[in-house]
C-alpha cells in the first residue's frame, strides 16, 4: 500500500490493436481499448479506471471482469498483474432492494 | 526524476487536480502530491455531486456562482472527459414548520447575494417532481443549480492537468513543511524532498496535522458520511435534491442510477476505526430517508455504498488563504463536506491568488485562515 506512484513515467504511447473493441466489462459494455486508452490518460490503478469509465461499476461489481480488467491494465503498464491493488469491494454483496435493506433492526452503528 | 517546481501542491483530490490545472494554464509548473494511492481518493470520489448555490452560507456563493456562470456549462469539452453536467435545478425539501423555517433563512440570505432562488409549497414541488411523497410540505427551488459526475470531474481535471505537464506522484504522504530563510520551500515525505516557491495544502482534514509543522492550525474536524448508489432505473427526474437539515441528497446520474447520501445522526460519535470504511447501520438508515421522500424507489436495488471523510471546518466554510507568517503557503482546505460544486470556481481562484495574490471574485477575506476567534 501507497507505493510511491509518478504518474509522468513514460508508458509508451497508445497504440490502437485490432481487438481493442471487444467488450470487458459486459454490464457497463466498456471495451478494451477504451481501458488501454484510461490508462494512457493516466488511470494507473484499477480504482482509478472504475471511477473514470464504470468498468467493474455495475450490477455484478467486477466480479466477472476484475481479473481481465486487471490484465489488461498490466500489460498496459508493462508490470506483473499481481503488483496492481484490487478496487475495494463494497457492501452489500449482492443487489438489495431498499425496502429490505432499509428493514434492518439492528442499532444504527 | 526532477523534485522542483514552481509549486507544490499537497493534495490530489479535486480541489489540488483544478488548482494544478489553472495554474498550469497560467504556465506555472506543478507538482502534486498525493498521500494515498489513488487520484481524487478522498470526498472528491465520495460525495453526491451537487453543483449548487442554494443552502451555502453566503460567503461561498460569489465563487460558486462565478464558478456555475464561467466554468461548469463548457468543462466536459475543457476537460475532455464528460462530467455529466446537469443544470436542471435543486430542490431543498421540508416536511415540517421548522424546516421551512431553515429553508426561509437560507432563501433570504441567498436573494441577498442576488441568487435566483424561491420558496415553493408542496404542490409546486410536486409539479416540478412528480414522485416527491406529500410528507414533503414546500421547499426551495433554485432552478440555475444542478448535479454533475464527481469521479470523471476529479480525474478529468487530473488527465488535463497531467497532459499540461503538471507532475502527479501518489502514495508520497506529506511528513512536513520546512522554511528557508523565512520563506516556504521544501516539502518532506515519507520517501522524498520537494521543493516550491509556492506550497499549496489542499489535503482535506489531513492539512490540519502538515500545516501543524510551520505552526499553523485550522479548526476542523474529520466527520464521516455514506453515500449508496441504485442499479441504473428508468428516467425519472434532474433535479439535484437535498434537505432542509441537509440529511439526504442526491440525484438520478446520467448513468441512471440513483446516487443519495445521508447521515444517521451519530457520525460525530462513531467509532474511528482509521479508514472509511461505512458503519453497518447507515445504508439502512439512508434508504428509510429515500423510500419517505421516494415510495416509488422501494424496489430499487442498492448495488453499492462506500464512505468518506469530510474536513469539517469550524464555522463550515472553507479556507482559501495565504498564510502571512510562511510566505508562499497557501491554504485550500476545510470544505466541510461541500467541496465538489465549488471546486471549479476555487480552482480558477486559486490559481489566482497564487500567481496573482487576489481572487477572481471580491470577497477573499471571508475565506482567511486567521478568521477563528474564541466566542469570549
Amino acid at each position: 500500500m501507497n507505493r510511491v506512484n509518478d504518474r509522468s513515467r513514460d508508458i509508451g504511447p497508445f497504440v490502437p490493436a485490432g481487438d481493442d473493441d471487444m467488450v470487458i466489462c459486459r454490464c457497463e459494455e466498456i471495451t478494451k481499448g477504451e481501458i488501454r486508452k484510461a490508462v494512457h490518460e493516466g488511470m494507473y490503478t484499477i480504482t482509478e479506471l472504475r471511477r473514470y469509465l464504470r468498468c467493474g461499476m455495475g450490477l455484478c461489481q467486477g466480479q466477472t471482469c476484475s481479473r481481465l480488467v486487471k490484465g489488461i491494465v498490466a500489460k498496459e503498464l508493462k508490470v506483473s498483474p499481481a503488483q496492481l491493488e484490487p478496487a475495494a469491494a463494497r457492501a452489500p454483496m449482492r443487489p438489495t432492494e431498499m425496502r429490505i435493506l432499509g428493514h434492518e433492526e439492528g442499532v444504527c452503528r | 526524476m526532477k523534485h522542483t517546481a514552481e509549486a507544490v501542491i499537497i493534495g490530489g483530490g479535486i480541489i489540488g487536480c483544478a488548482s494544478a490545472y489553472y495554474l498550469a494554464k497560467k504556465g506555472c509548473s506543478v507538482i502534486v502530491l498525493e498521500g494515498s494511492d489513488y487520484i481524487g481518493n478522498g470526498g472528491s470520489s465520495r460525495n453526491g455531486g451537487g453543483v449548487r448555490q442554494s443552502g451555502r452560507d453566503p460567503r461561498e456563493i460569489p465563487m460558486v456562482m462565478w464558478g456555475i456562470q464561467n466554468v461548469w456549462p463548457t468543462l466536459s469539452e475543457e476537460l475532455g472527459v464528460d462530467v455529466e453536467y446537469t443544470q436542471k435545478g435543486n430542490l431543498r425539501l421540508g416536511k415540517t414548520p421548522a424546516h421551512l423555517k431553515i429553508l426561509e433563512g437560507l432563501t433570504e440570505r441567498a436573494k441577498a447575494c442576488g441568487l435566483g432562488v424561491e420558496m415553493i409549497d408542496g404542490d409546486e414541488v410536486r409539479k416540478i417532481n412528480p414522485y416527491l411523497s406529500e410528507e414533503v410540505i414546500g421547499a426551495s427551488f433554485c432552478p440555475t443549480d444542478g448535479h454533475a459526475n464527481p469521479l470523471t470531474a476529479t480525474l478529468g481535471y487530473y488527465k488535463r492537468a497531467r497532459e499540461l505537464g503538471v507532475r502527479f506522484i501518489t502514495g508520497e504522504k506529506v511528513l512536513k513543511l520546512l522554511t528557508v530563510k523565512g520563506k516556504i520551500r521544501k516539502v518532506v515525505t515519507e520517501n522524498n524532498t520537494y521543493e516550491g516557491e509556492k506550497v499549496l495544502v489542499a489535503a482535506g482534514y489531513e492539512s490540519r496535522k502538515i500545516t501543524e509543522s510551520v505552526g499553523i492550525d485550522i479548526p476542523m474536524q474529520k466527520v464521516k458520511l455514506t453515500c449508496l448508489v441504485t442499479e441504473a432505473q428508468p428516467f425519472m427526474f434532474e433535479q439535484m435534491l437535498g434537505t432542509a437539515e441537509a440529511d439526504f441528497y442526491g440525484h438520478q446520474s446520467s448513468h441512471g442510477s440513483f446516487v443519495f447520501g445521508g447521515s444517521t445522526g451519530l457520525e460525530p460519535c462513531e467509532k474511528d476505526n482509521g479508514h472509511g470504511i461505512s458503519q453497518s447501520g447507515s445504508a439502512s438508515c439512508i434508504c428509510r430517508g429515500i423510500m419517505k421522500y421516494f415510495p416509488a424507489l422501494k424496489d430499487a436495488k442498492i448495488v453499492r455504498e462506500w464512505s468518506g471523510f469530510i474536513d469539517e471546518c469550524a464555522d463550515k466554510v472553507p479556507v482559501i488563504s495565504p498564510v502571512e507568517e510562511v510566505p508562499g503557503l497557501y491554504l485550500a482546505c476545510g470544505f466541510t463536506g461541500h467541496g465538489f460544486g465549488i471546486a471549479p470556481g476555487a480552482g480558477v481562484n486559486i490559481a489566482e491568488m497564487m500567481t496573482e495574490g487576489n481572487f477572481t471574485v471580491d470577497n477573499m477575506e471571508d475565506f482567511r485562515y486567521d478568521r477563528f476567534k474564541a466566542k469570549i
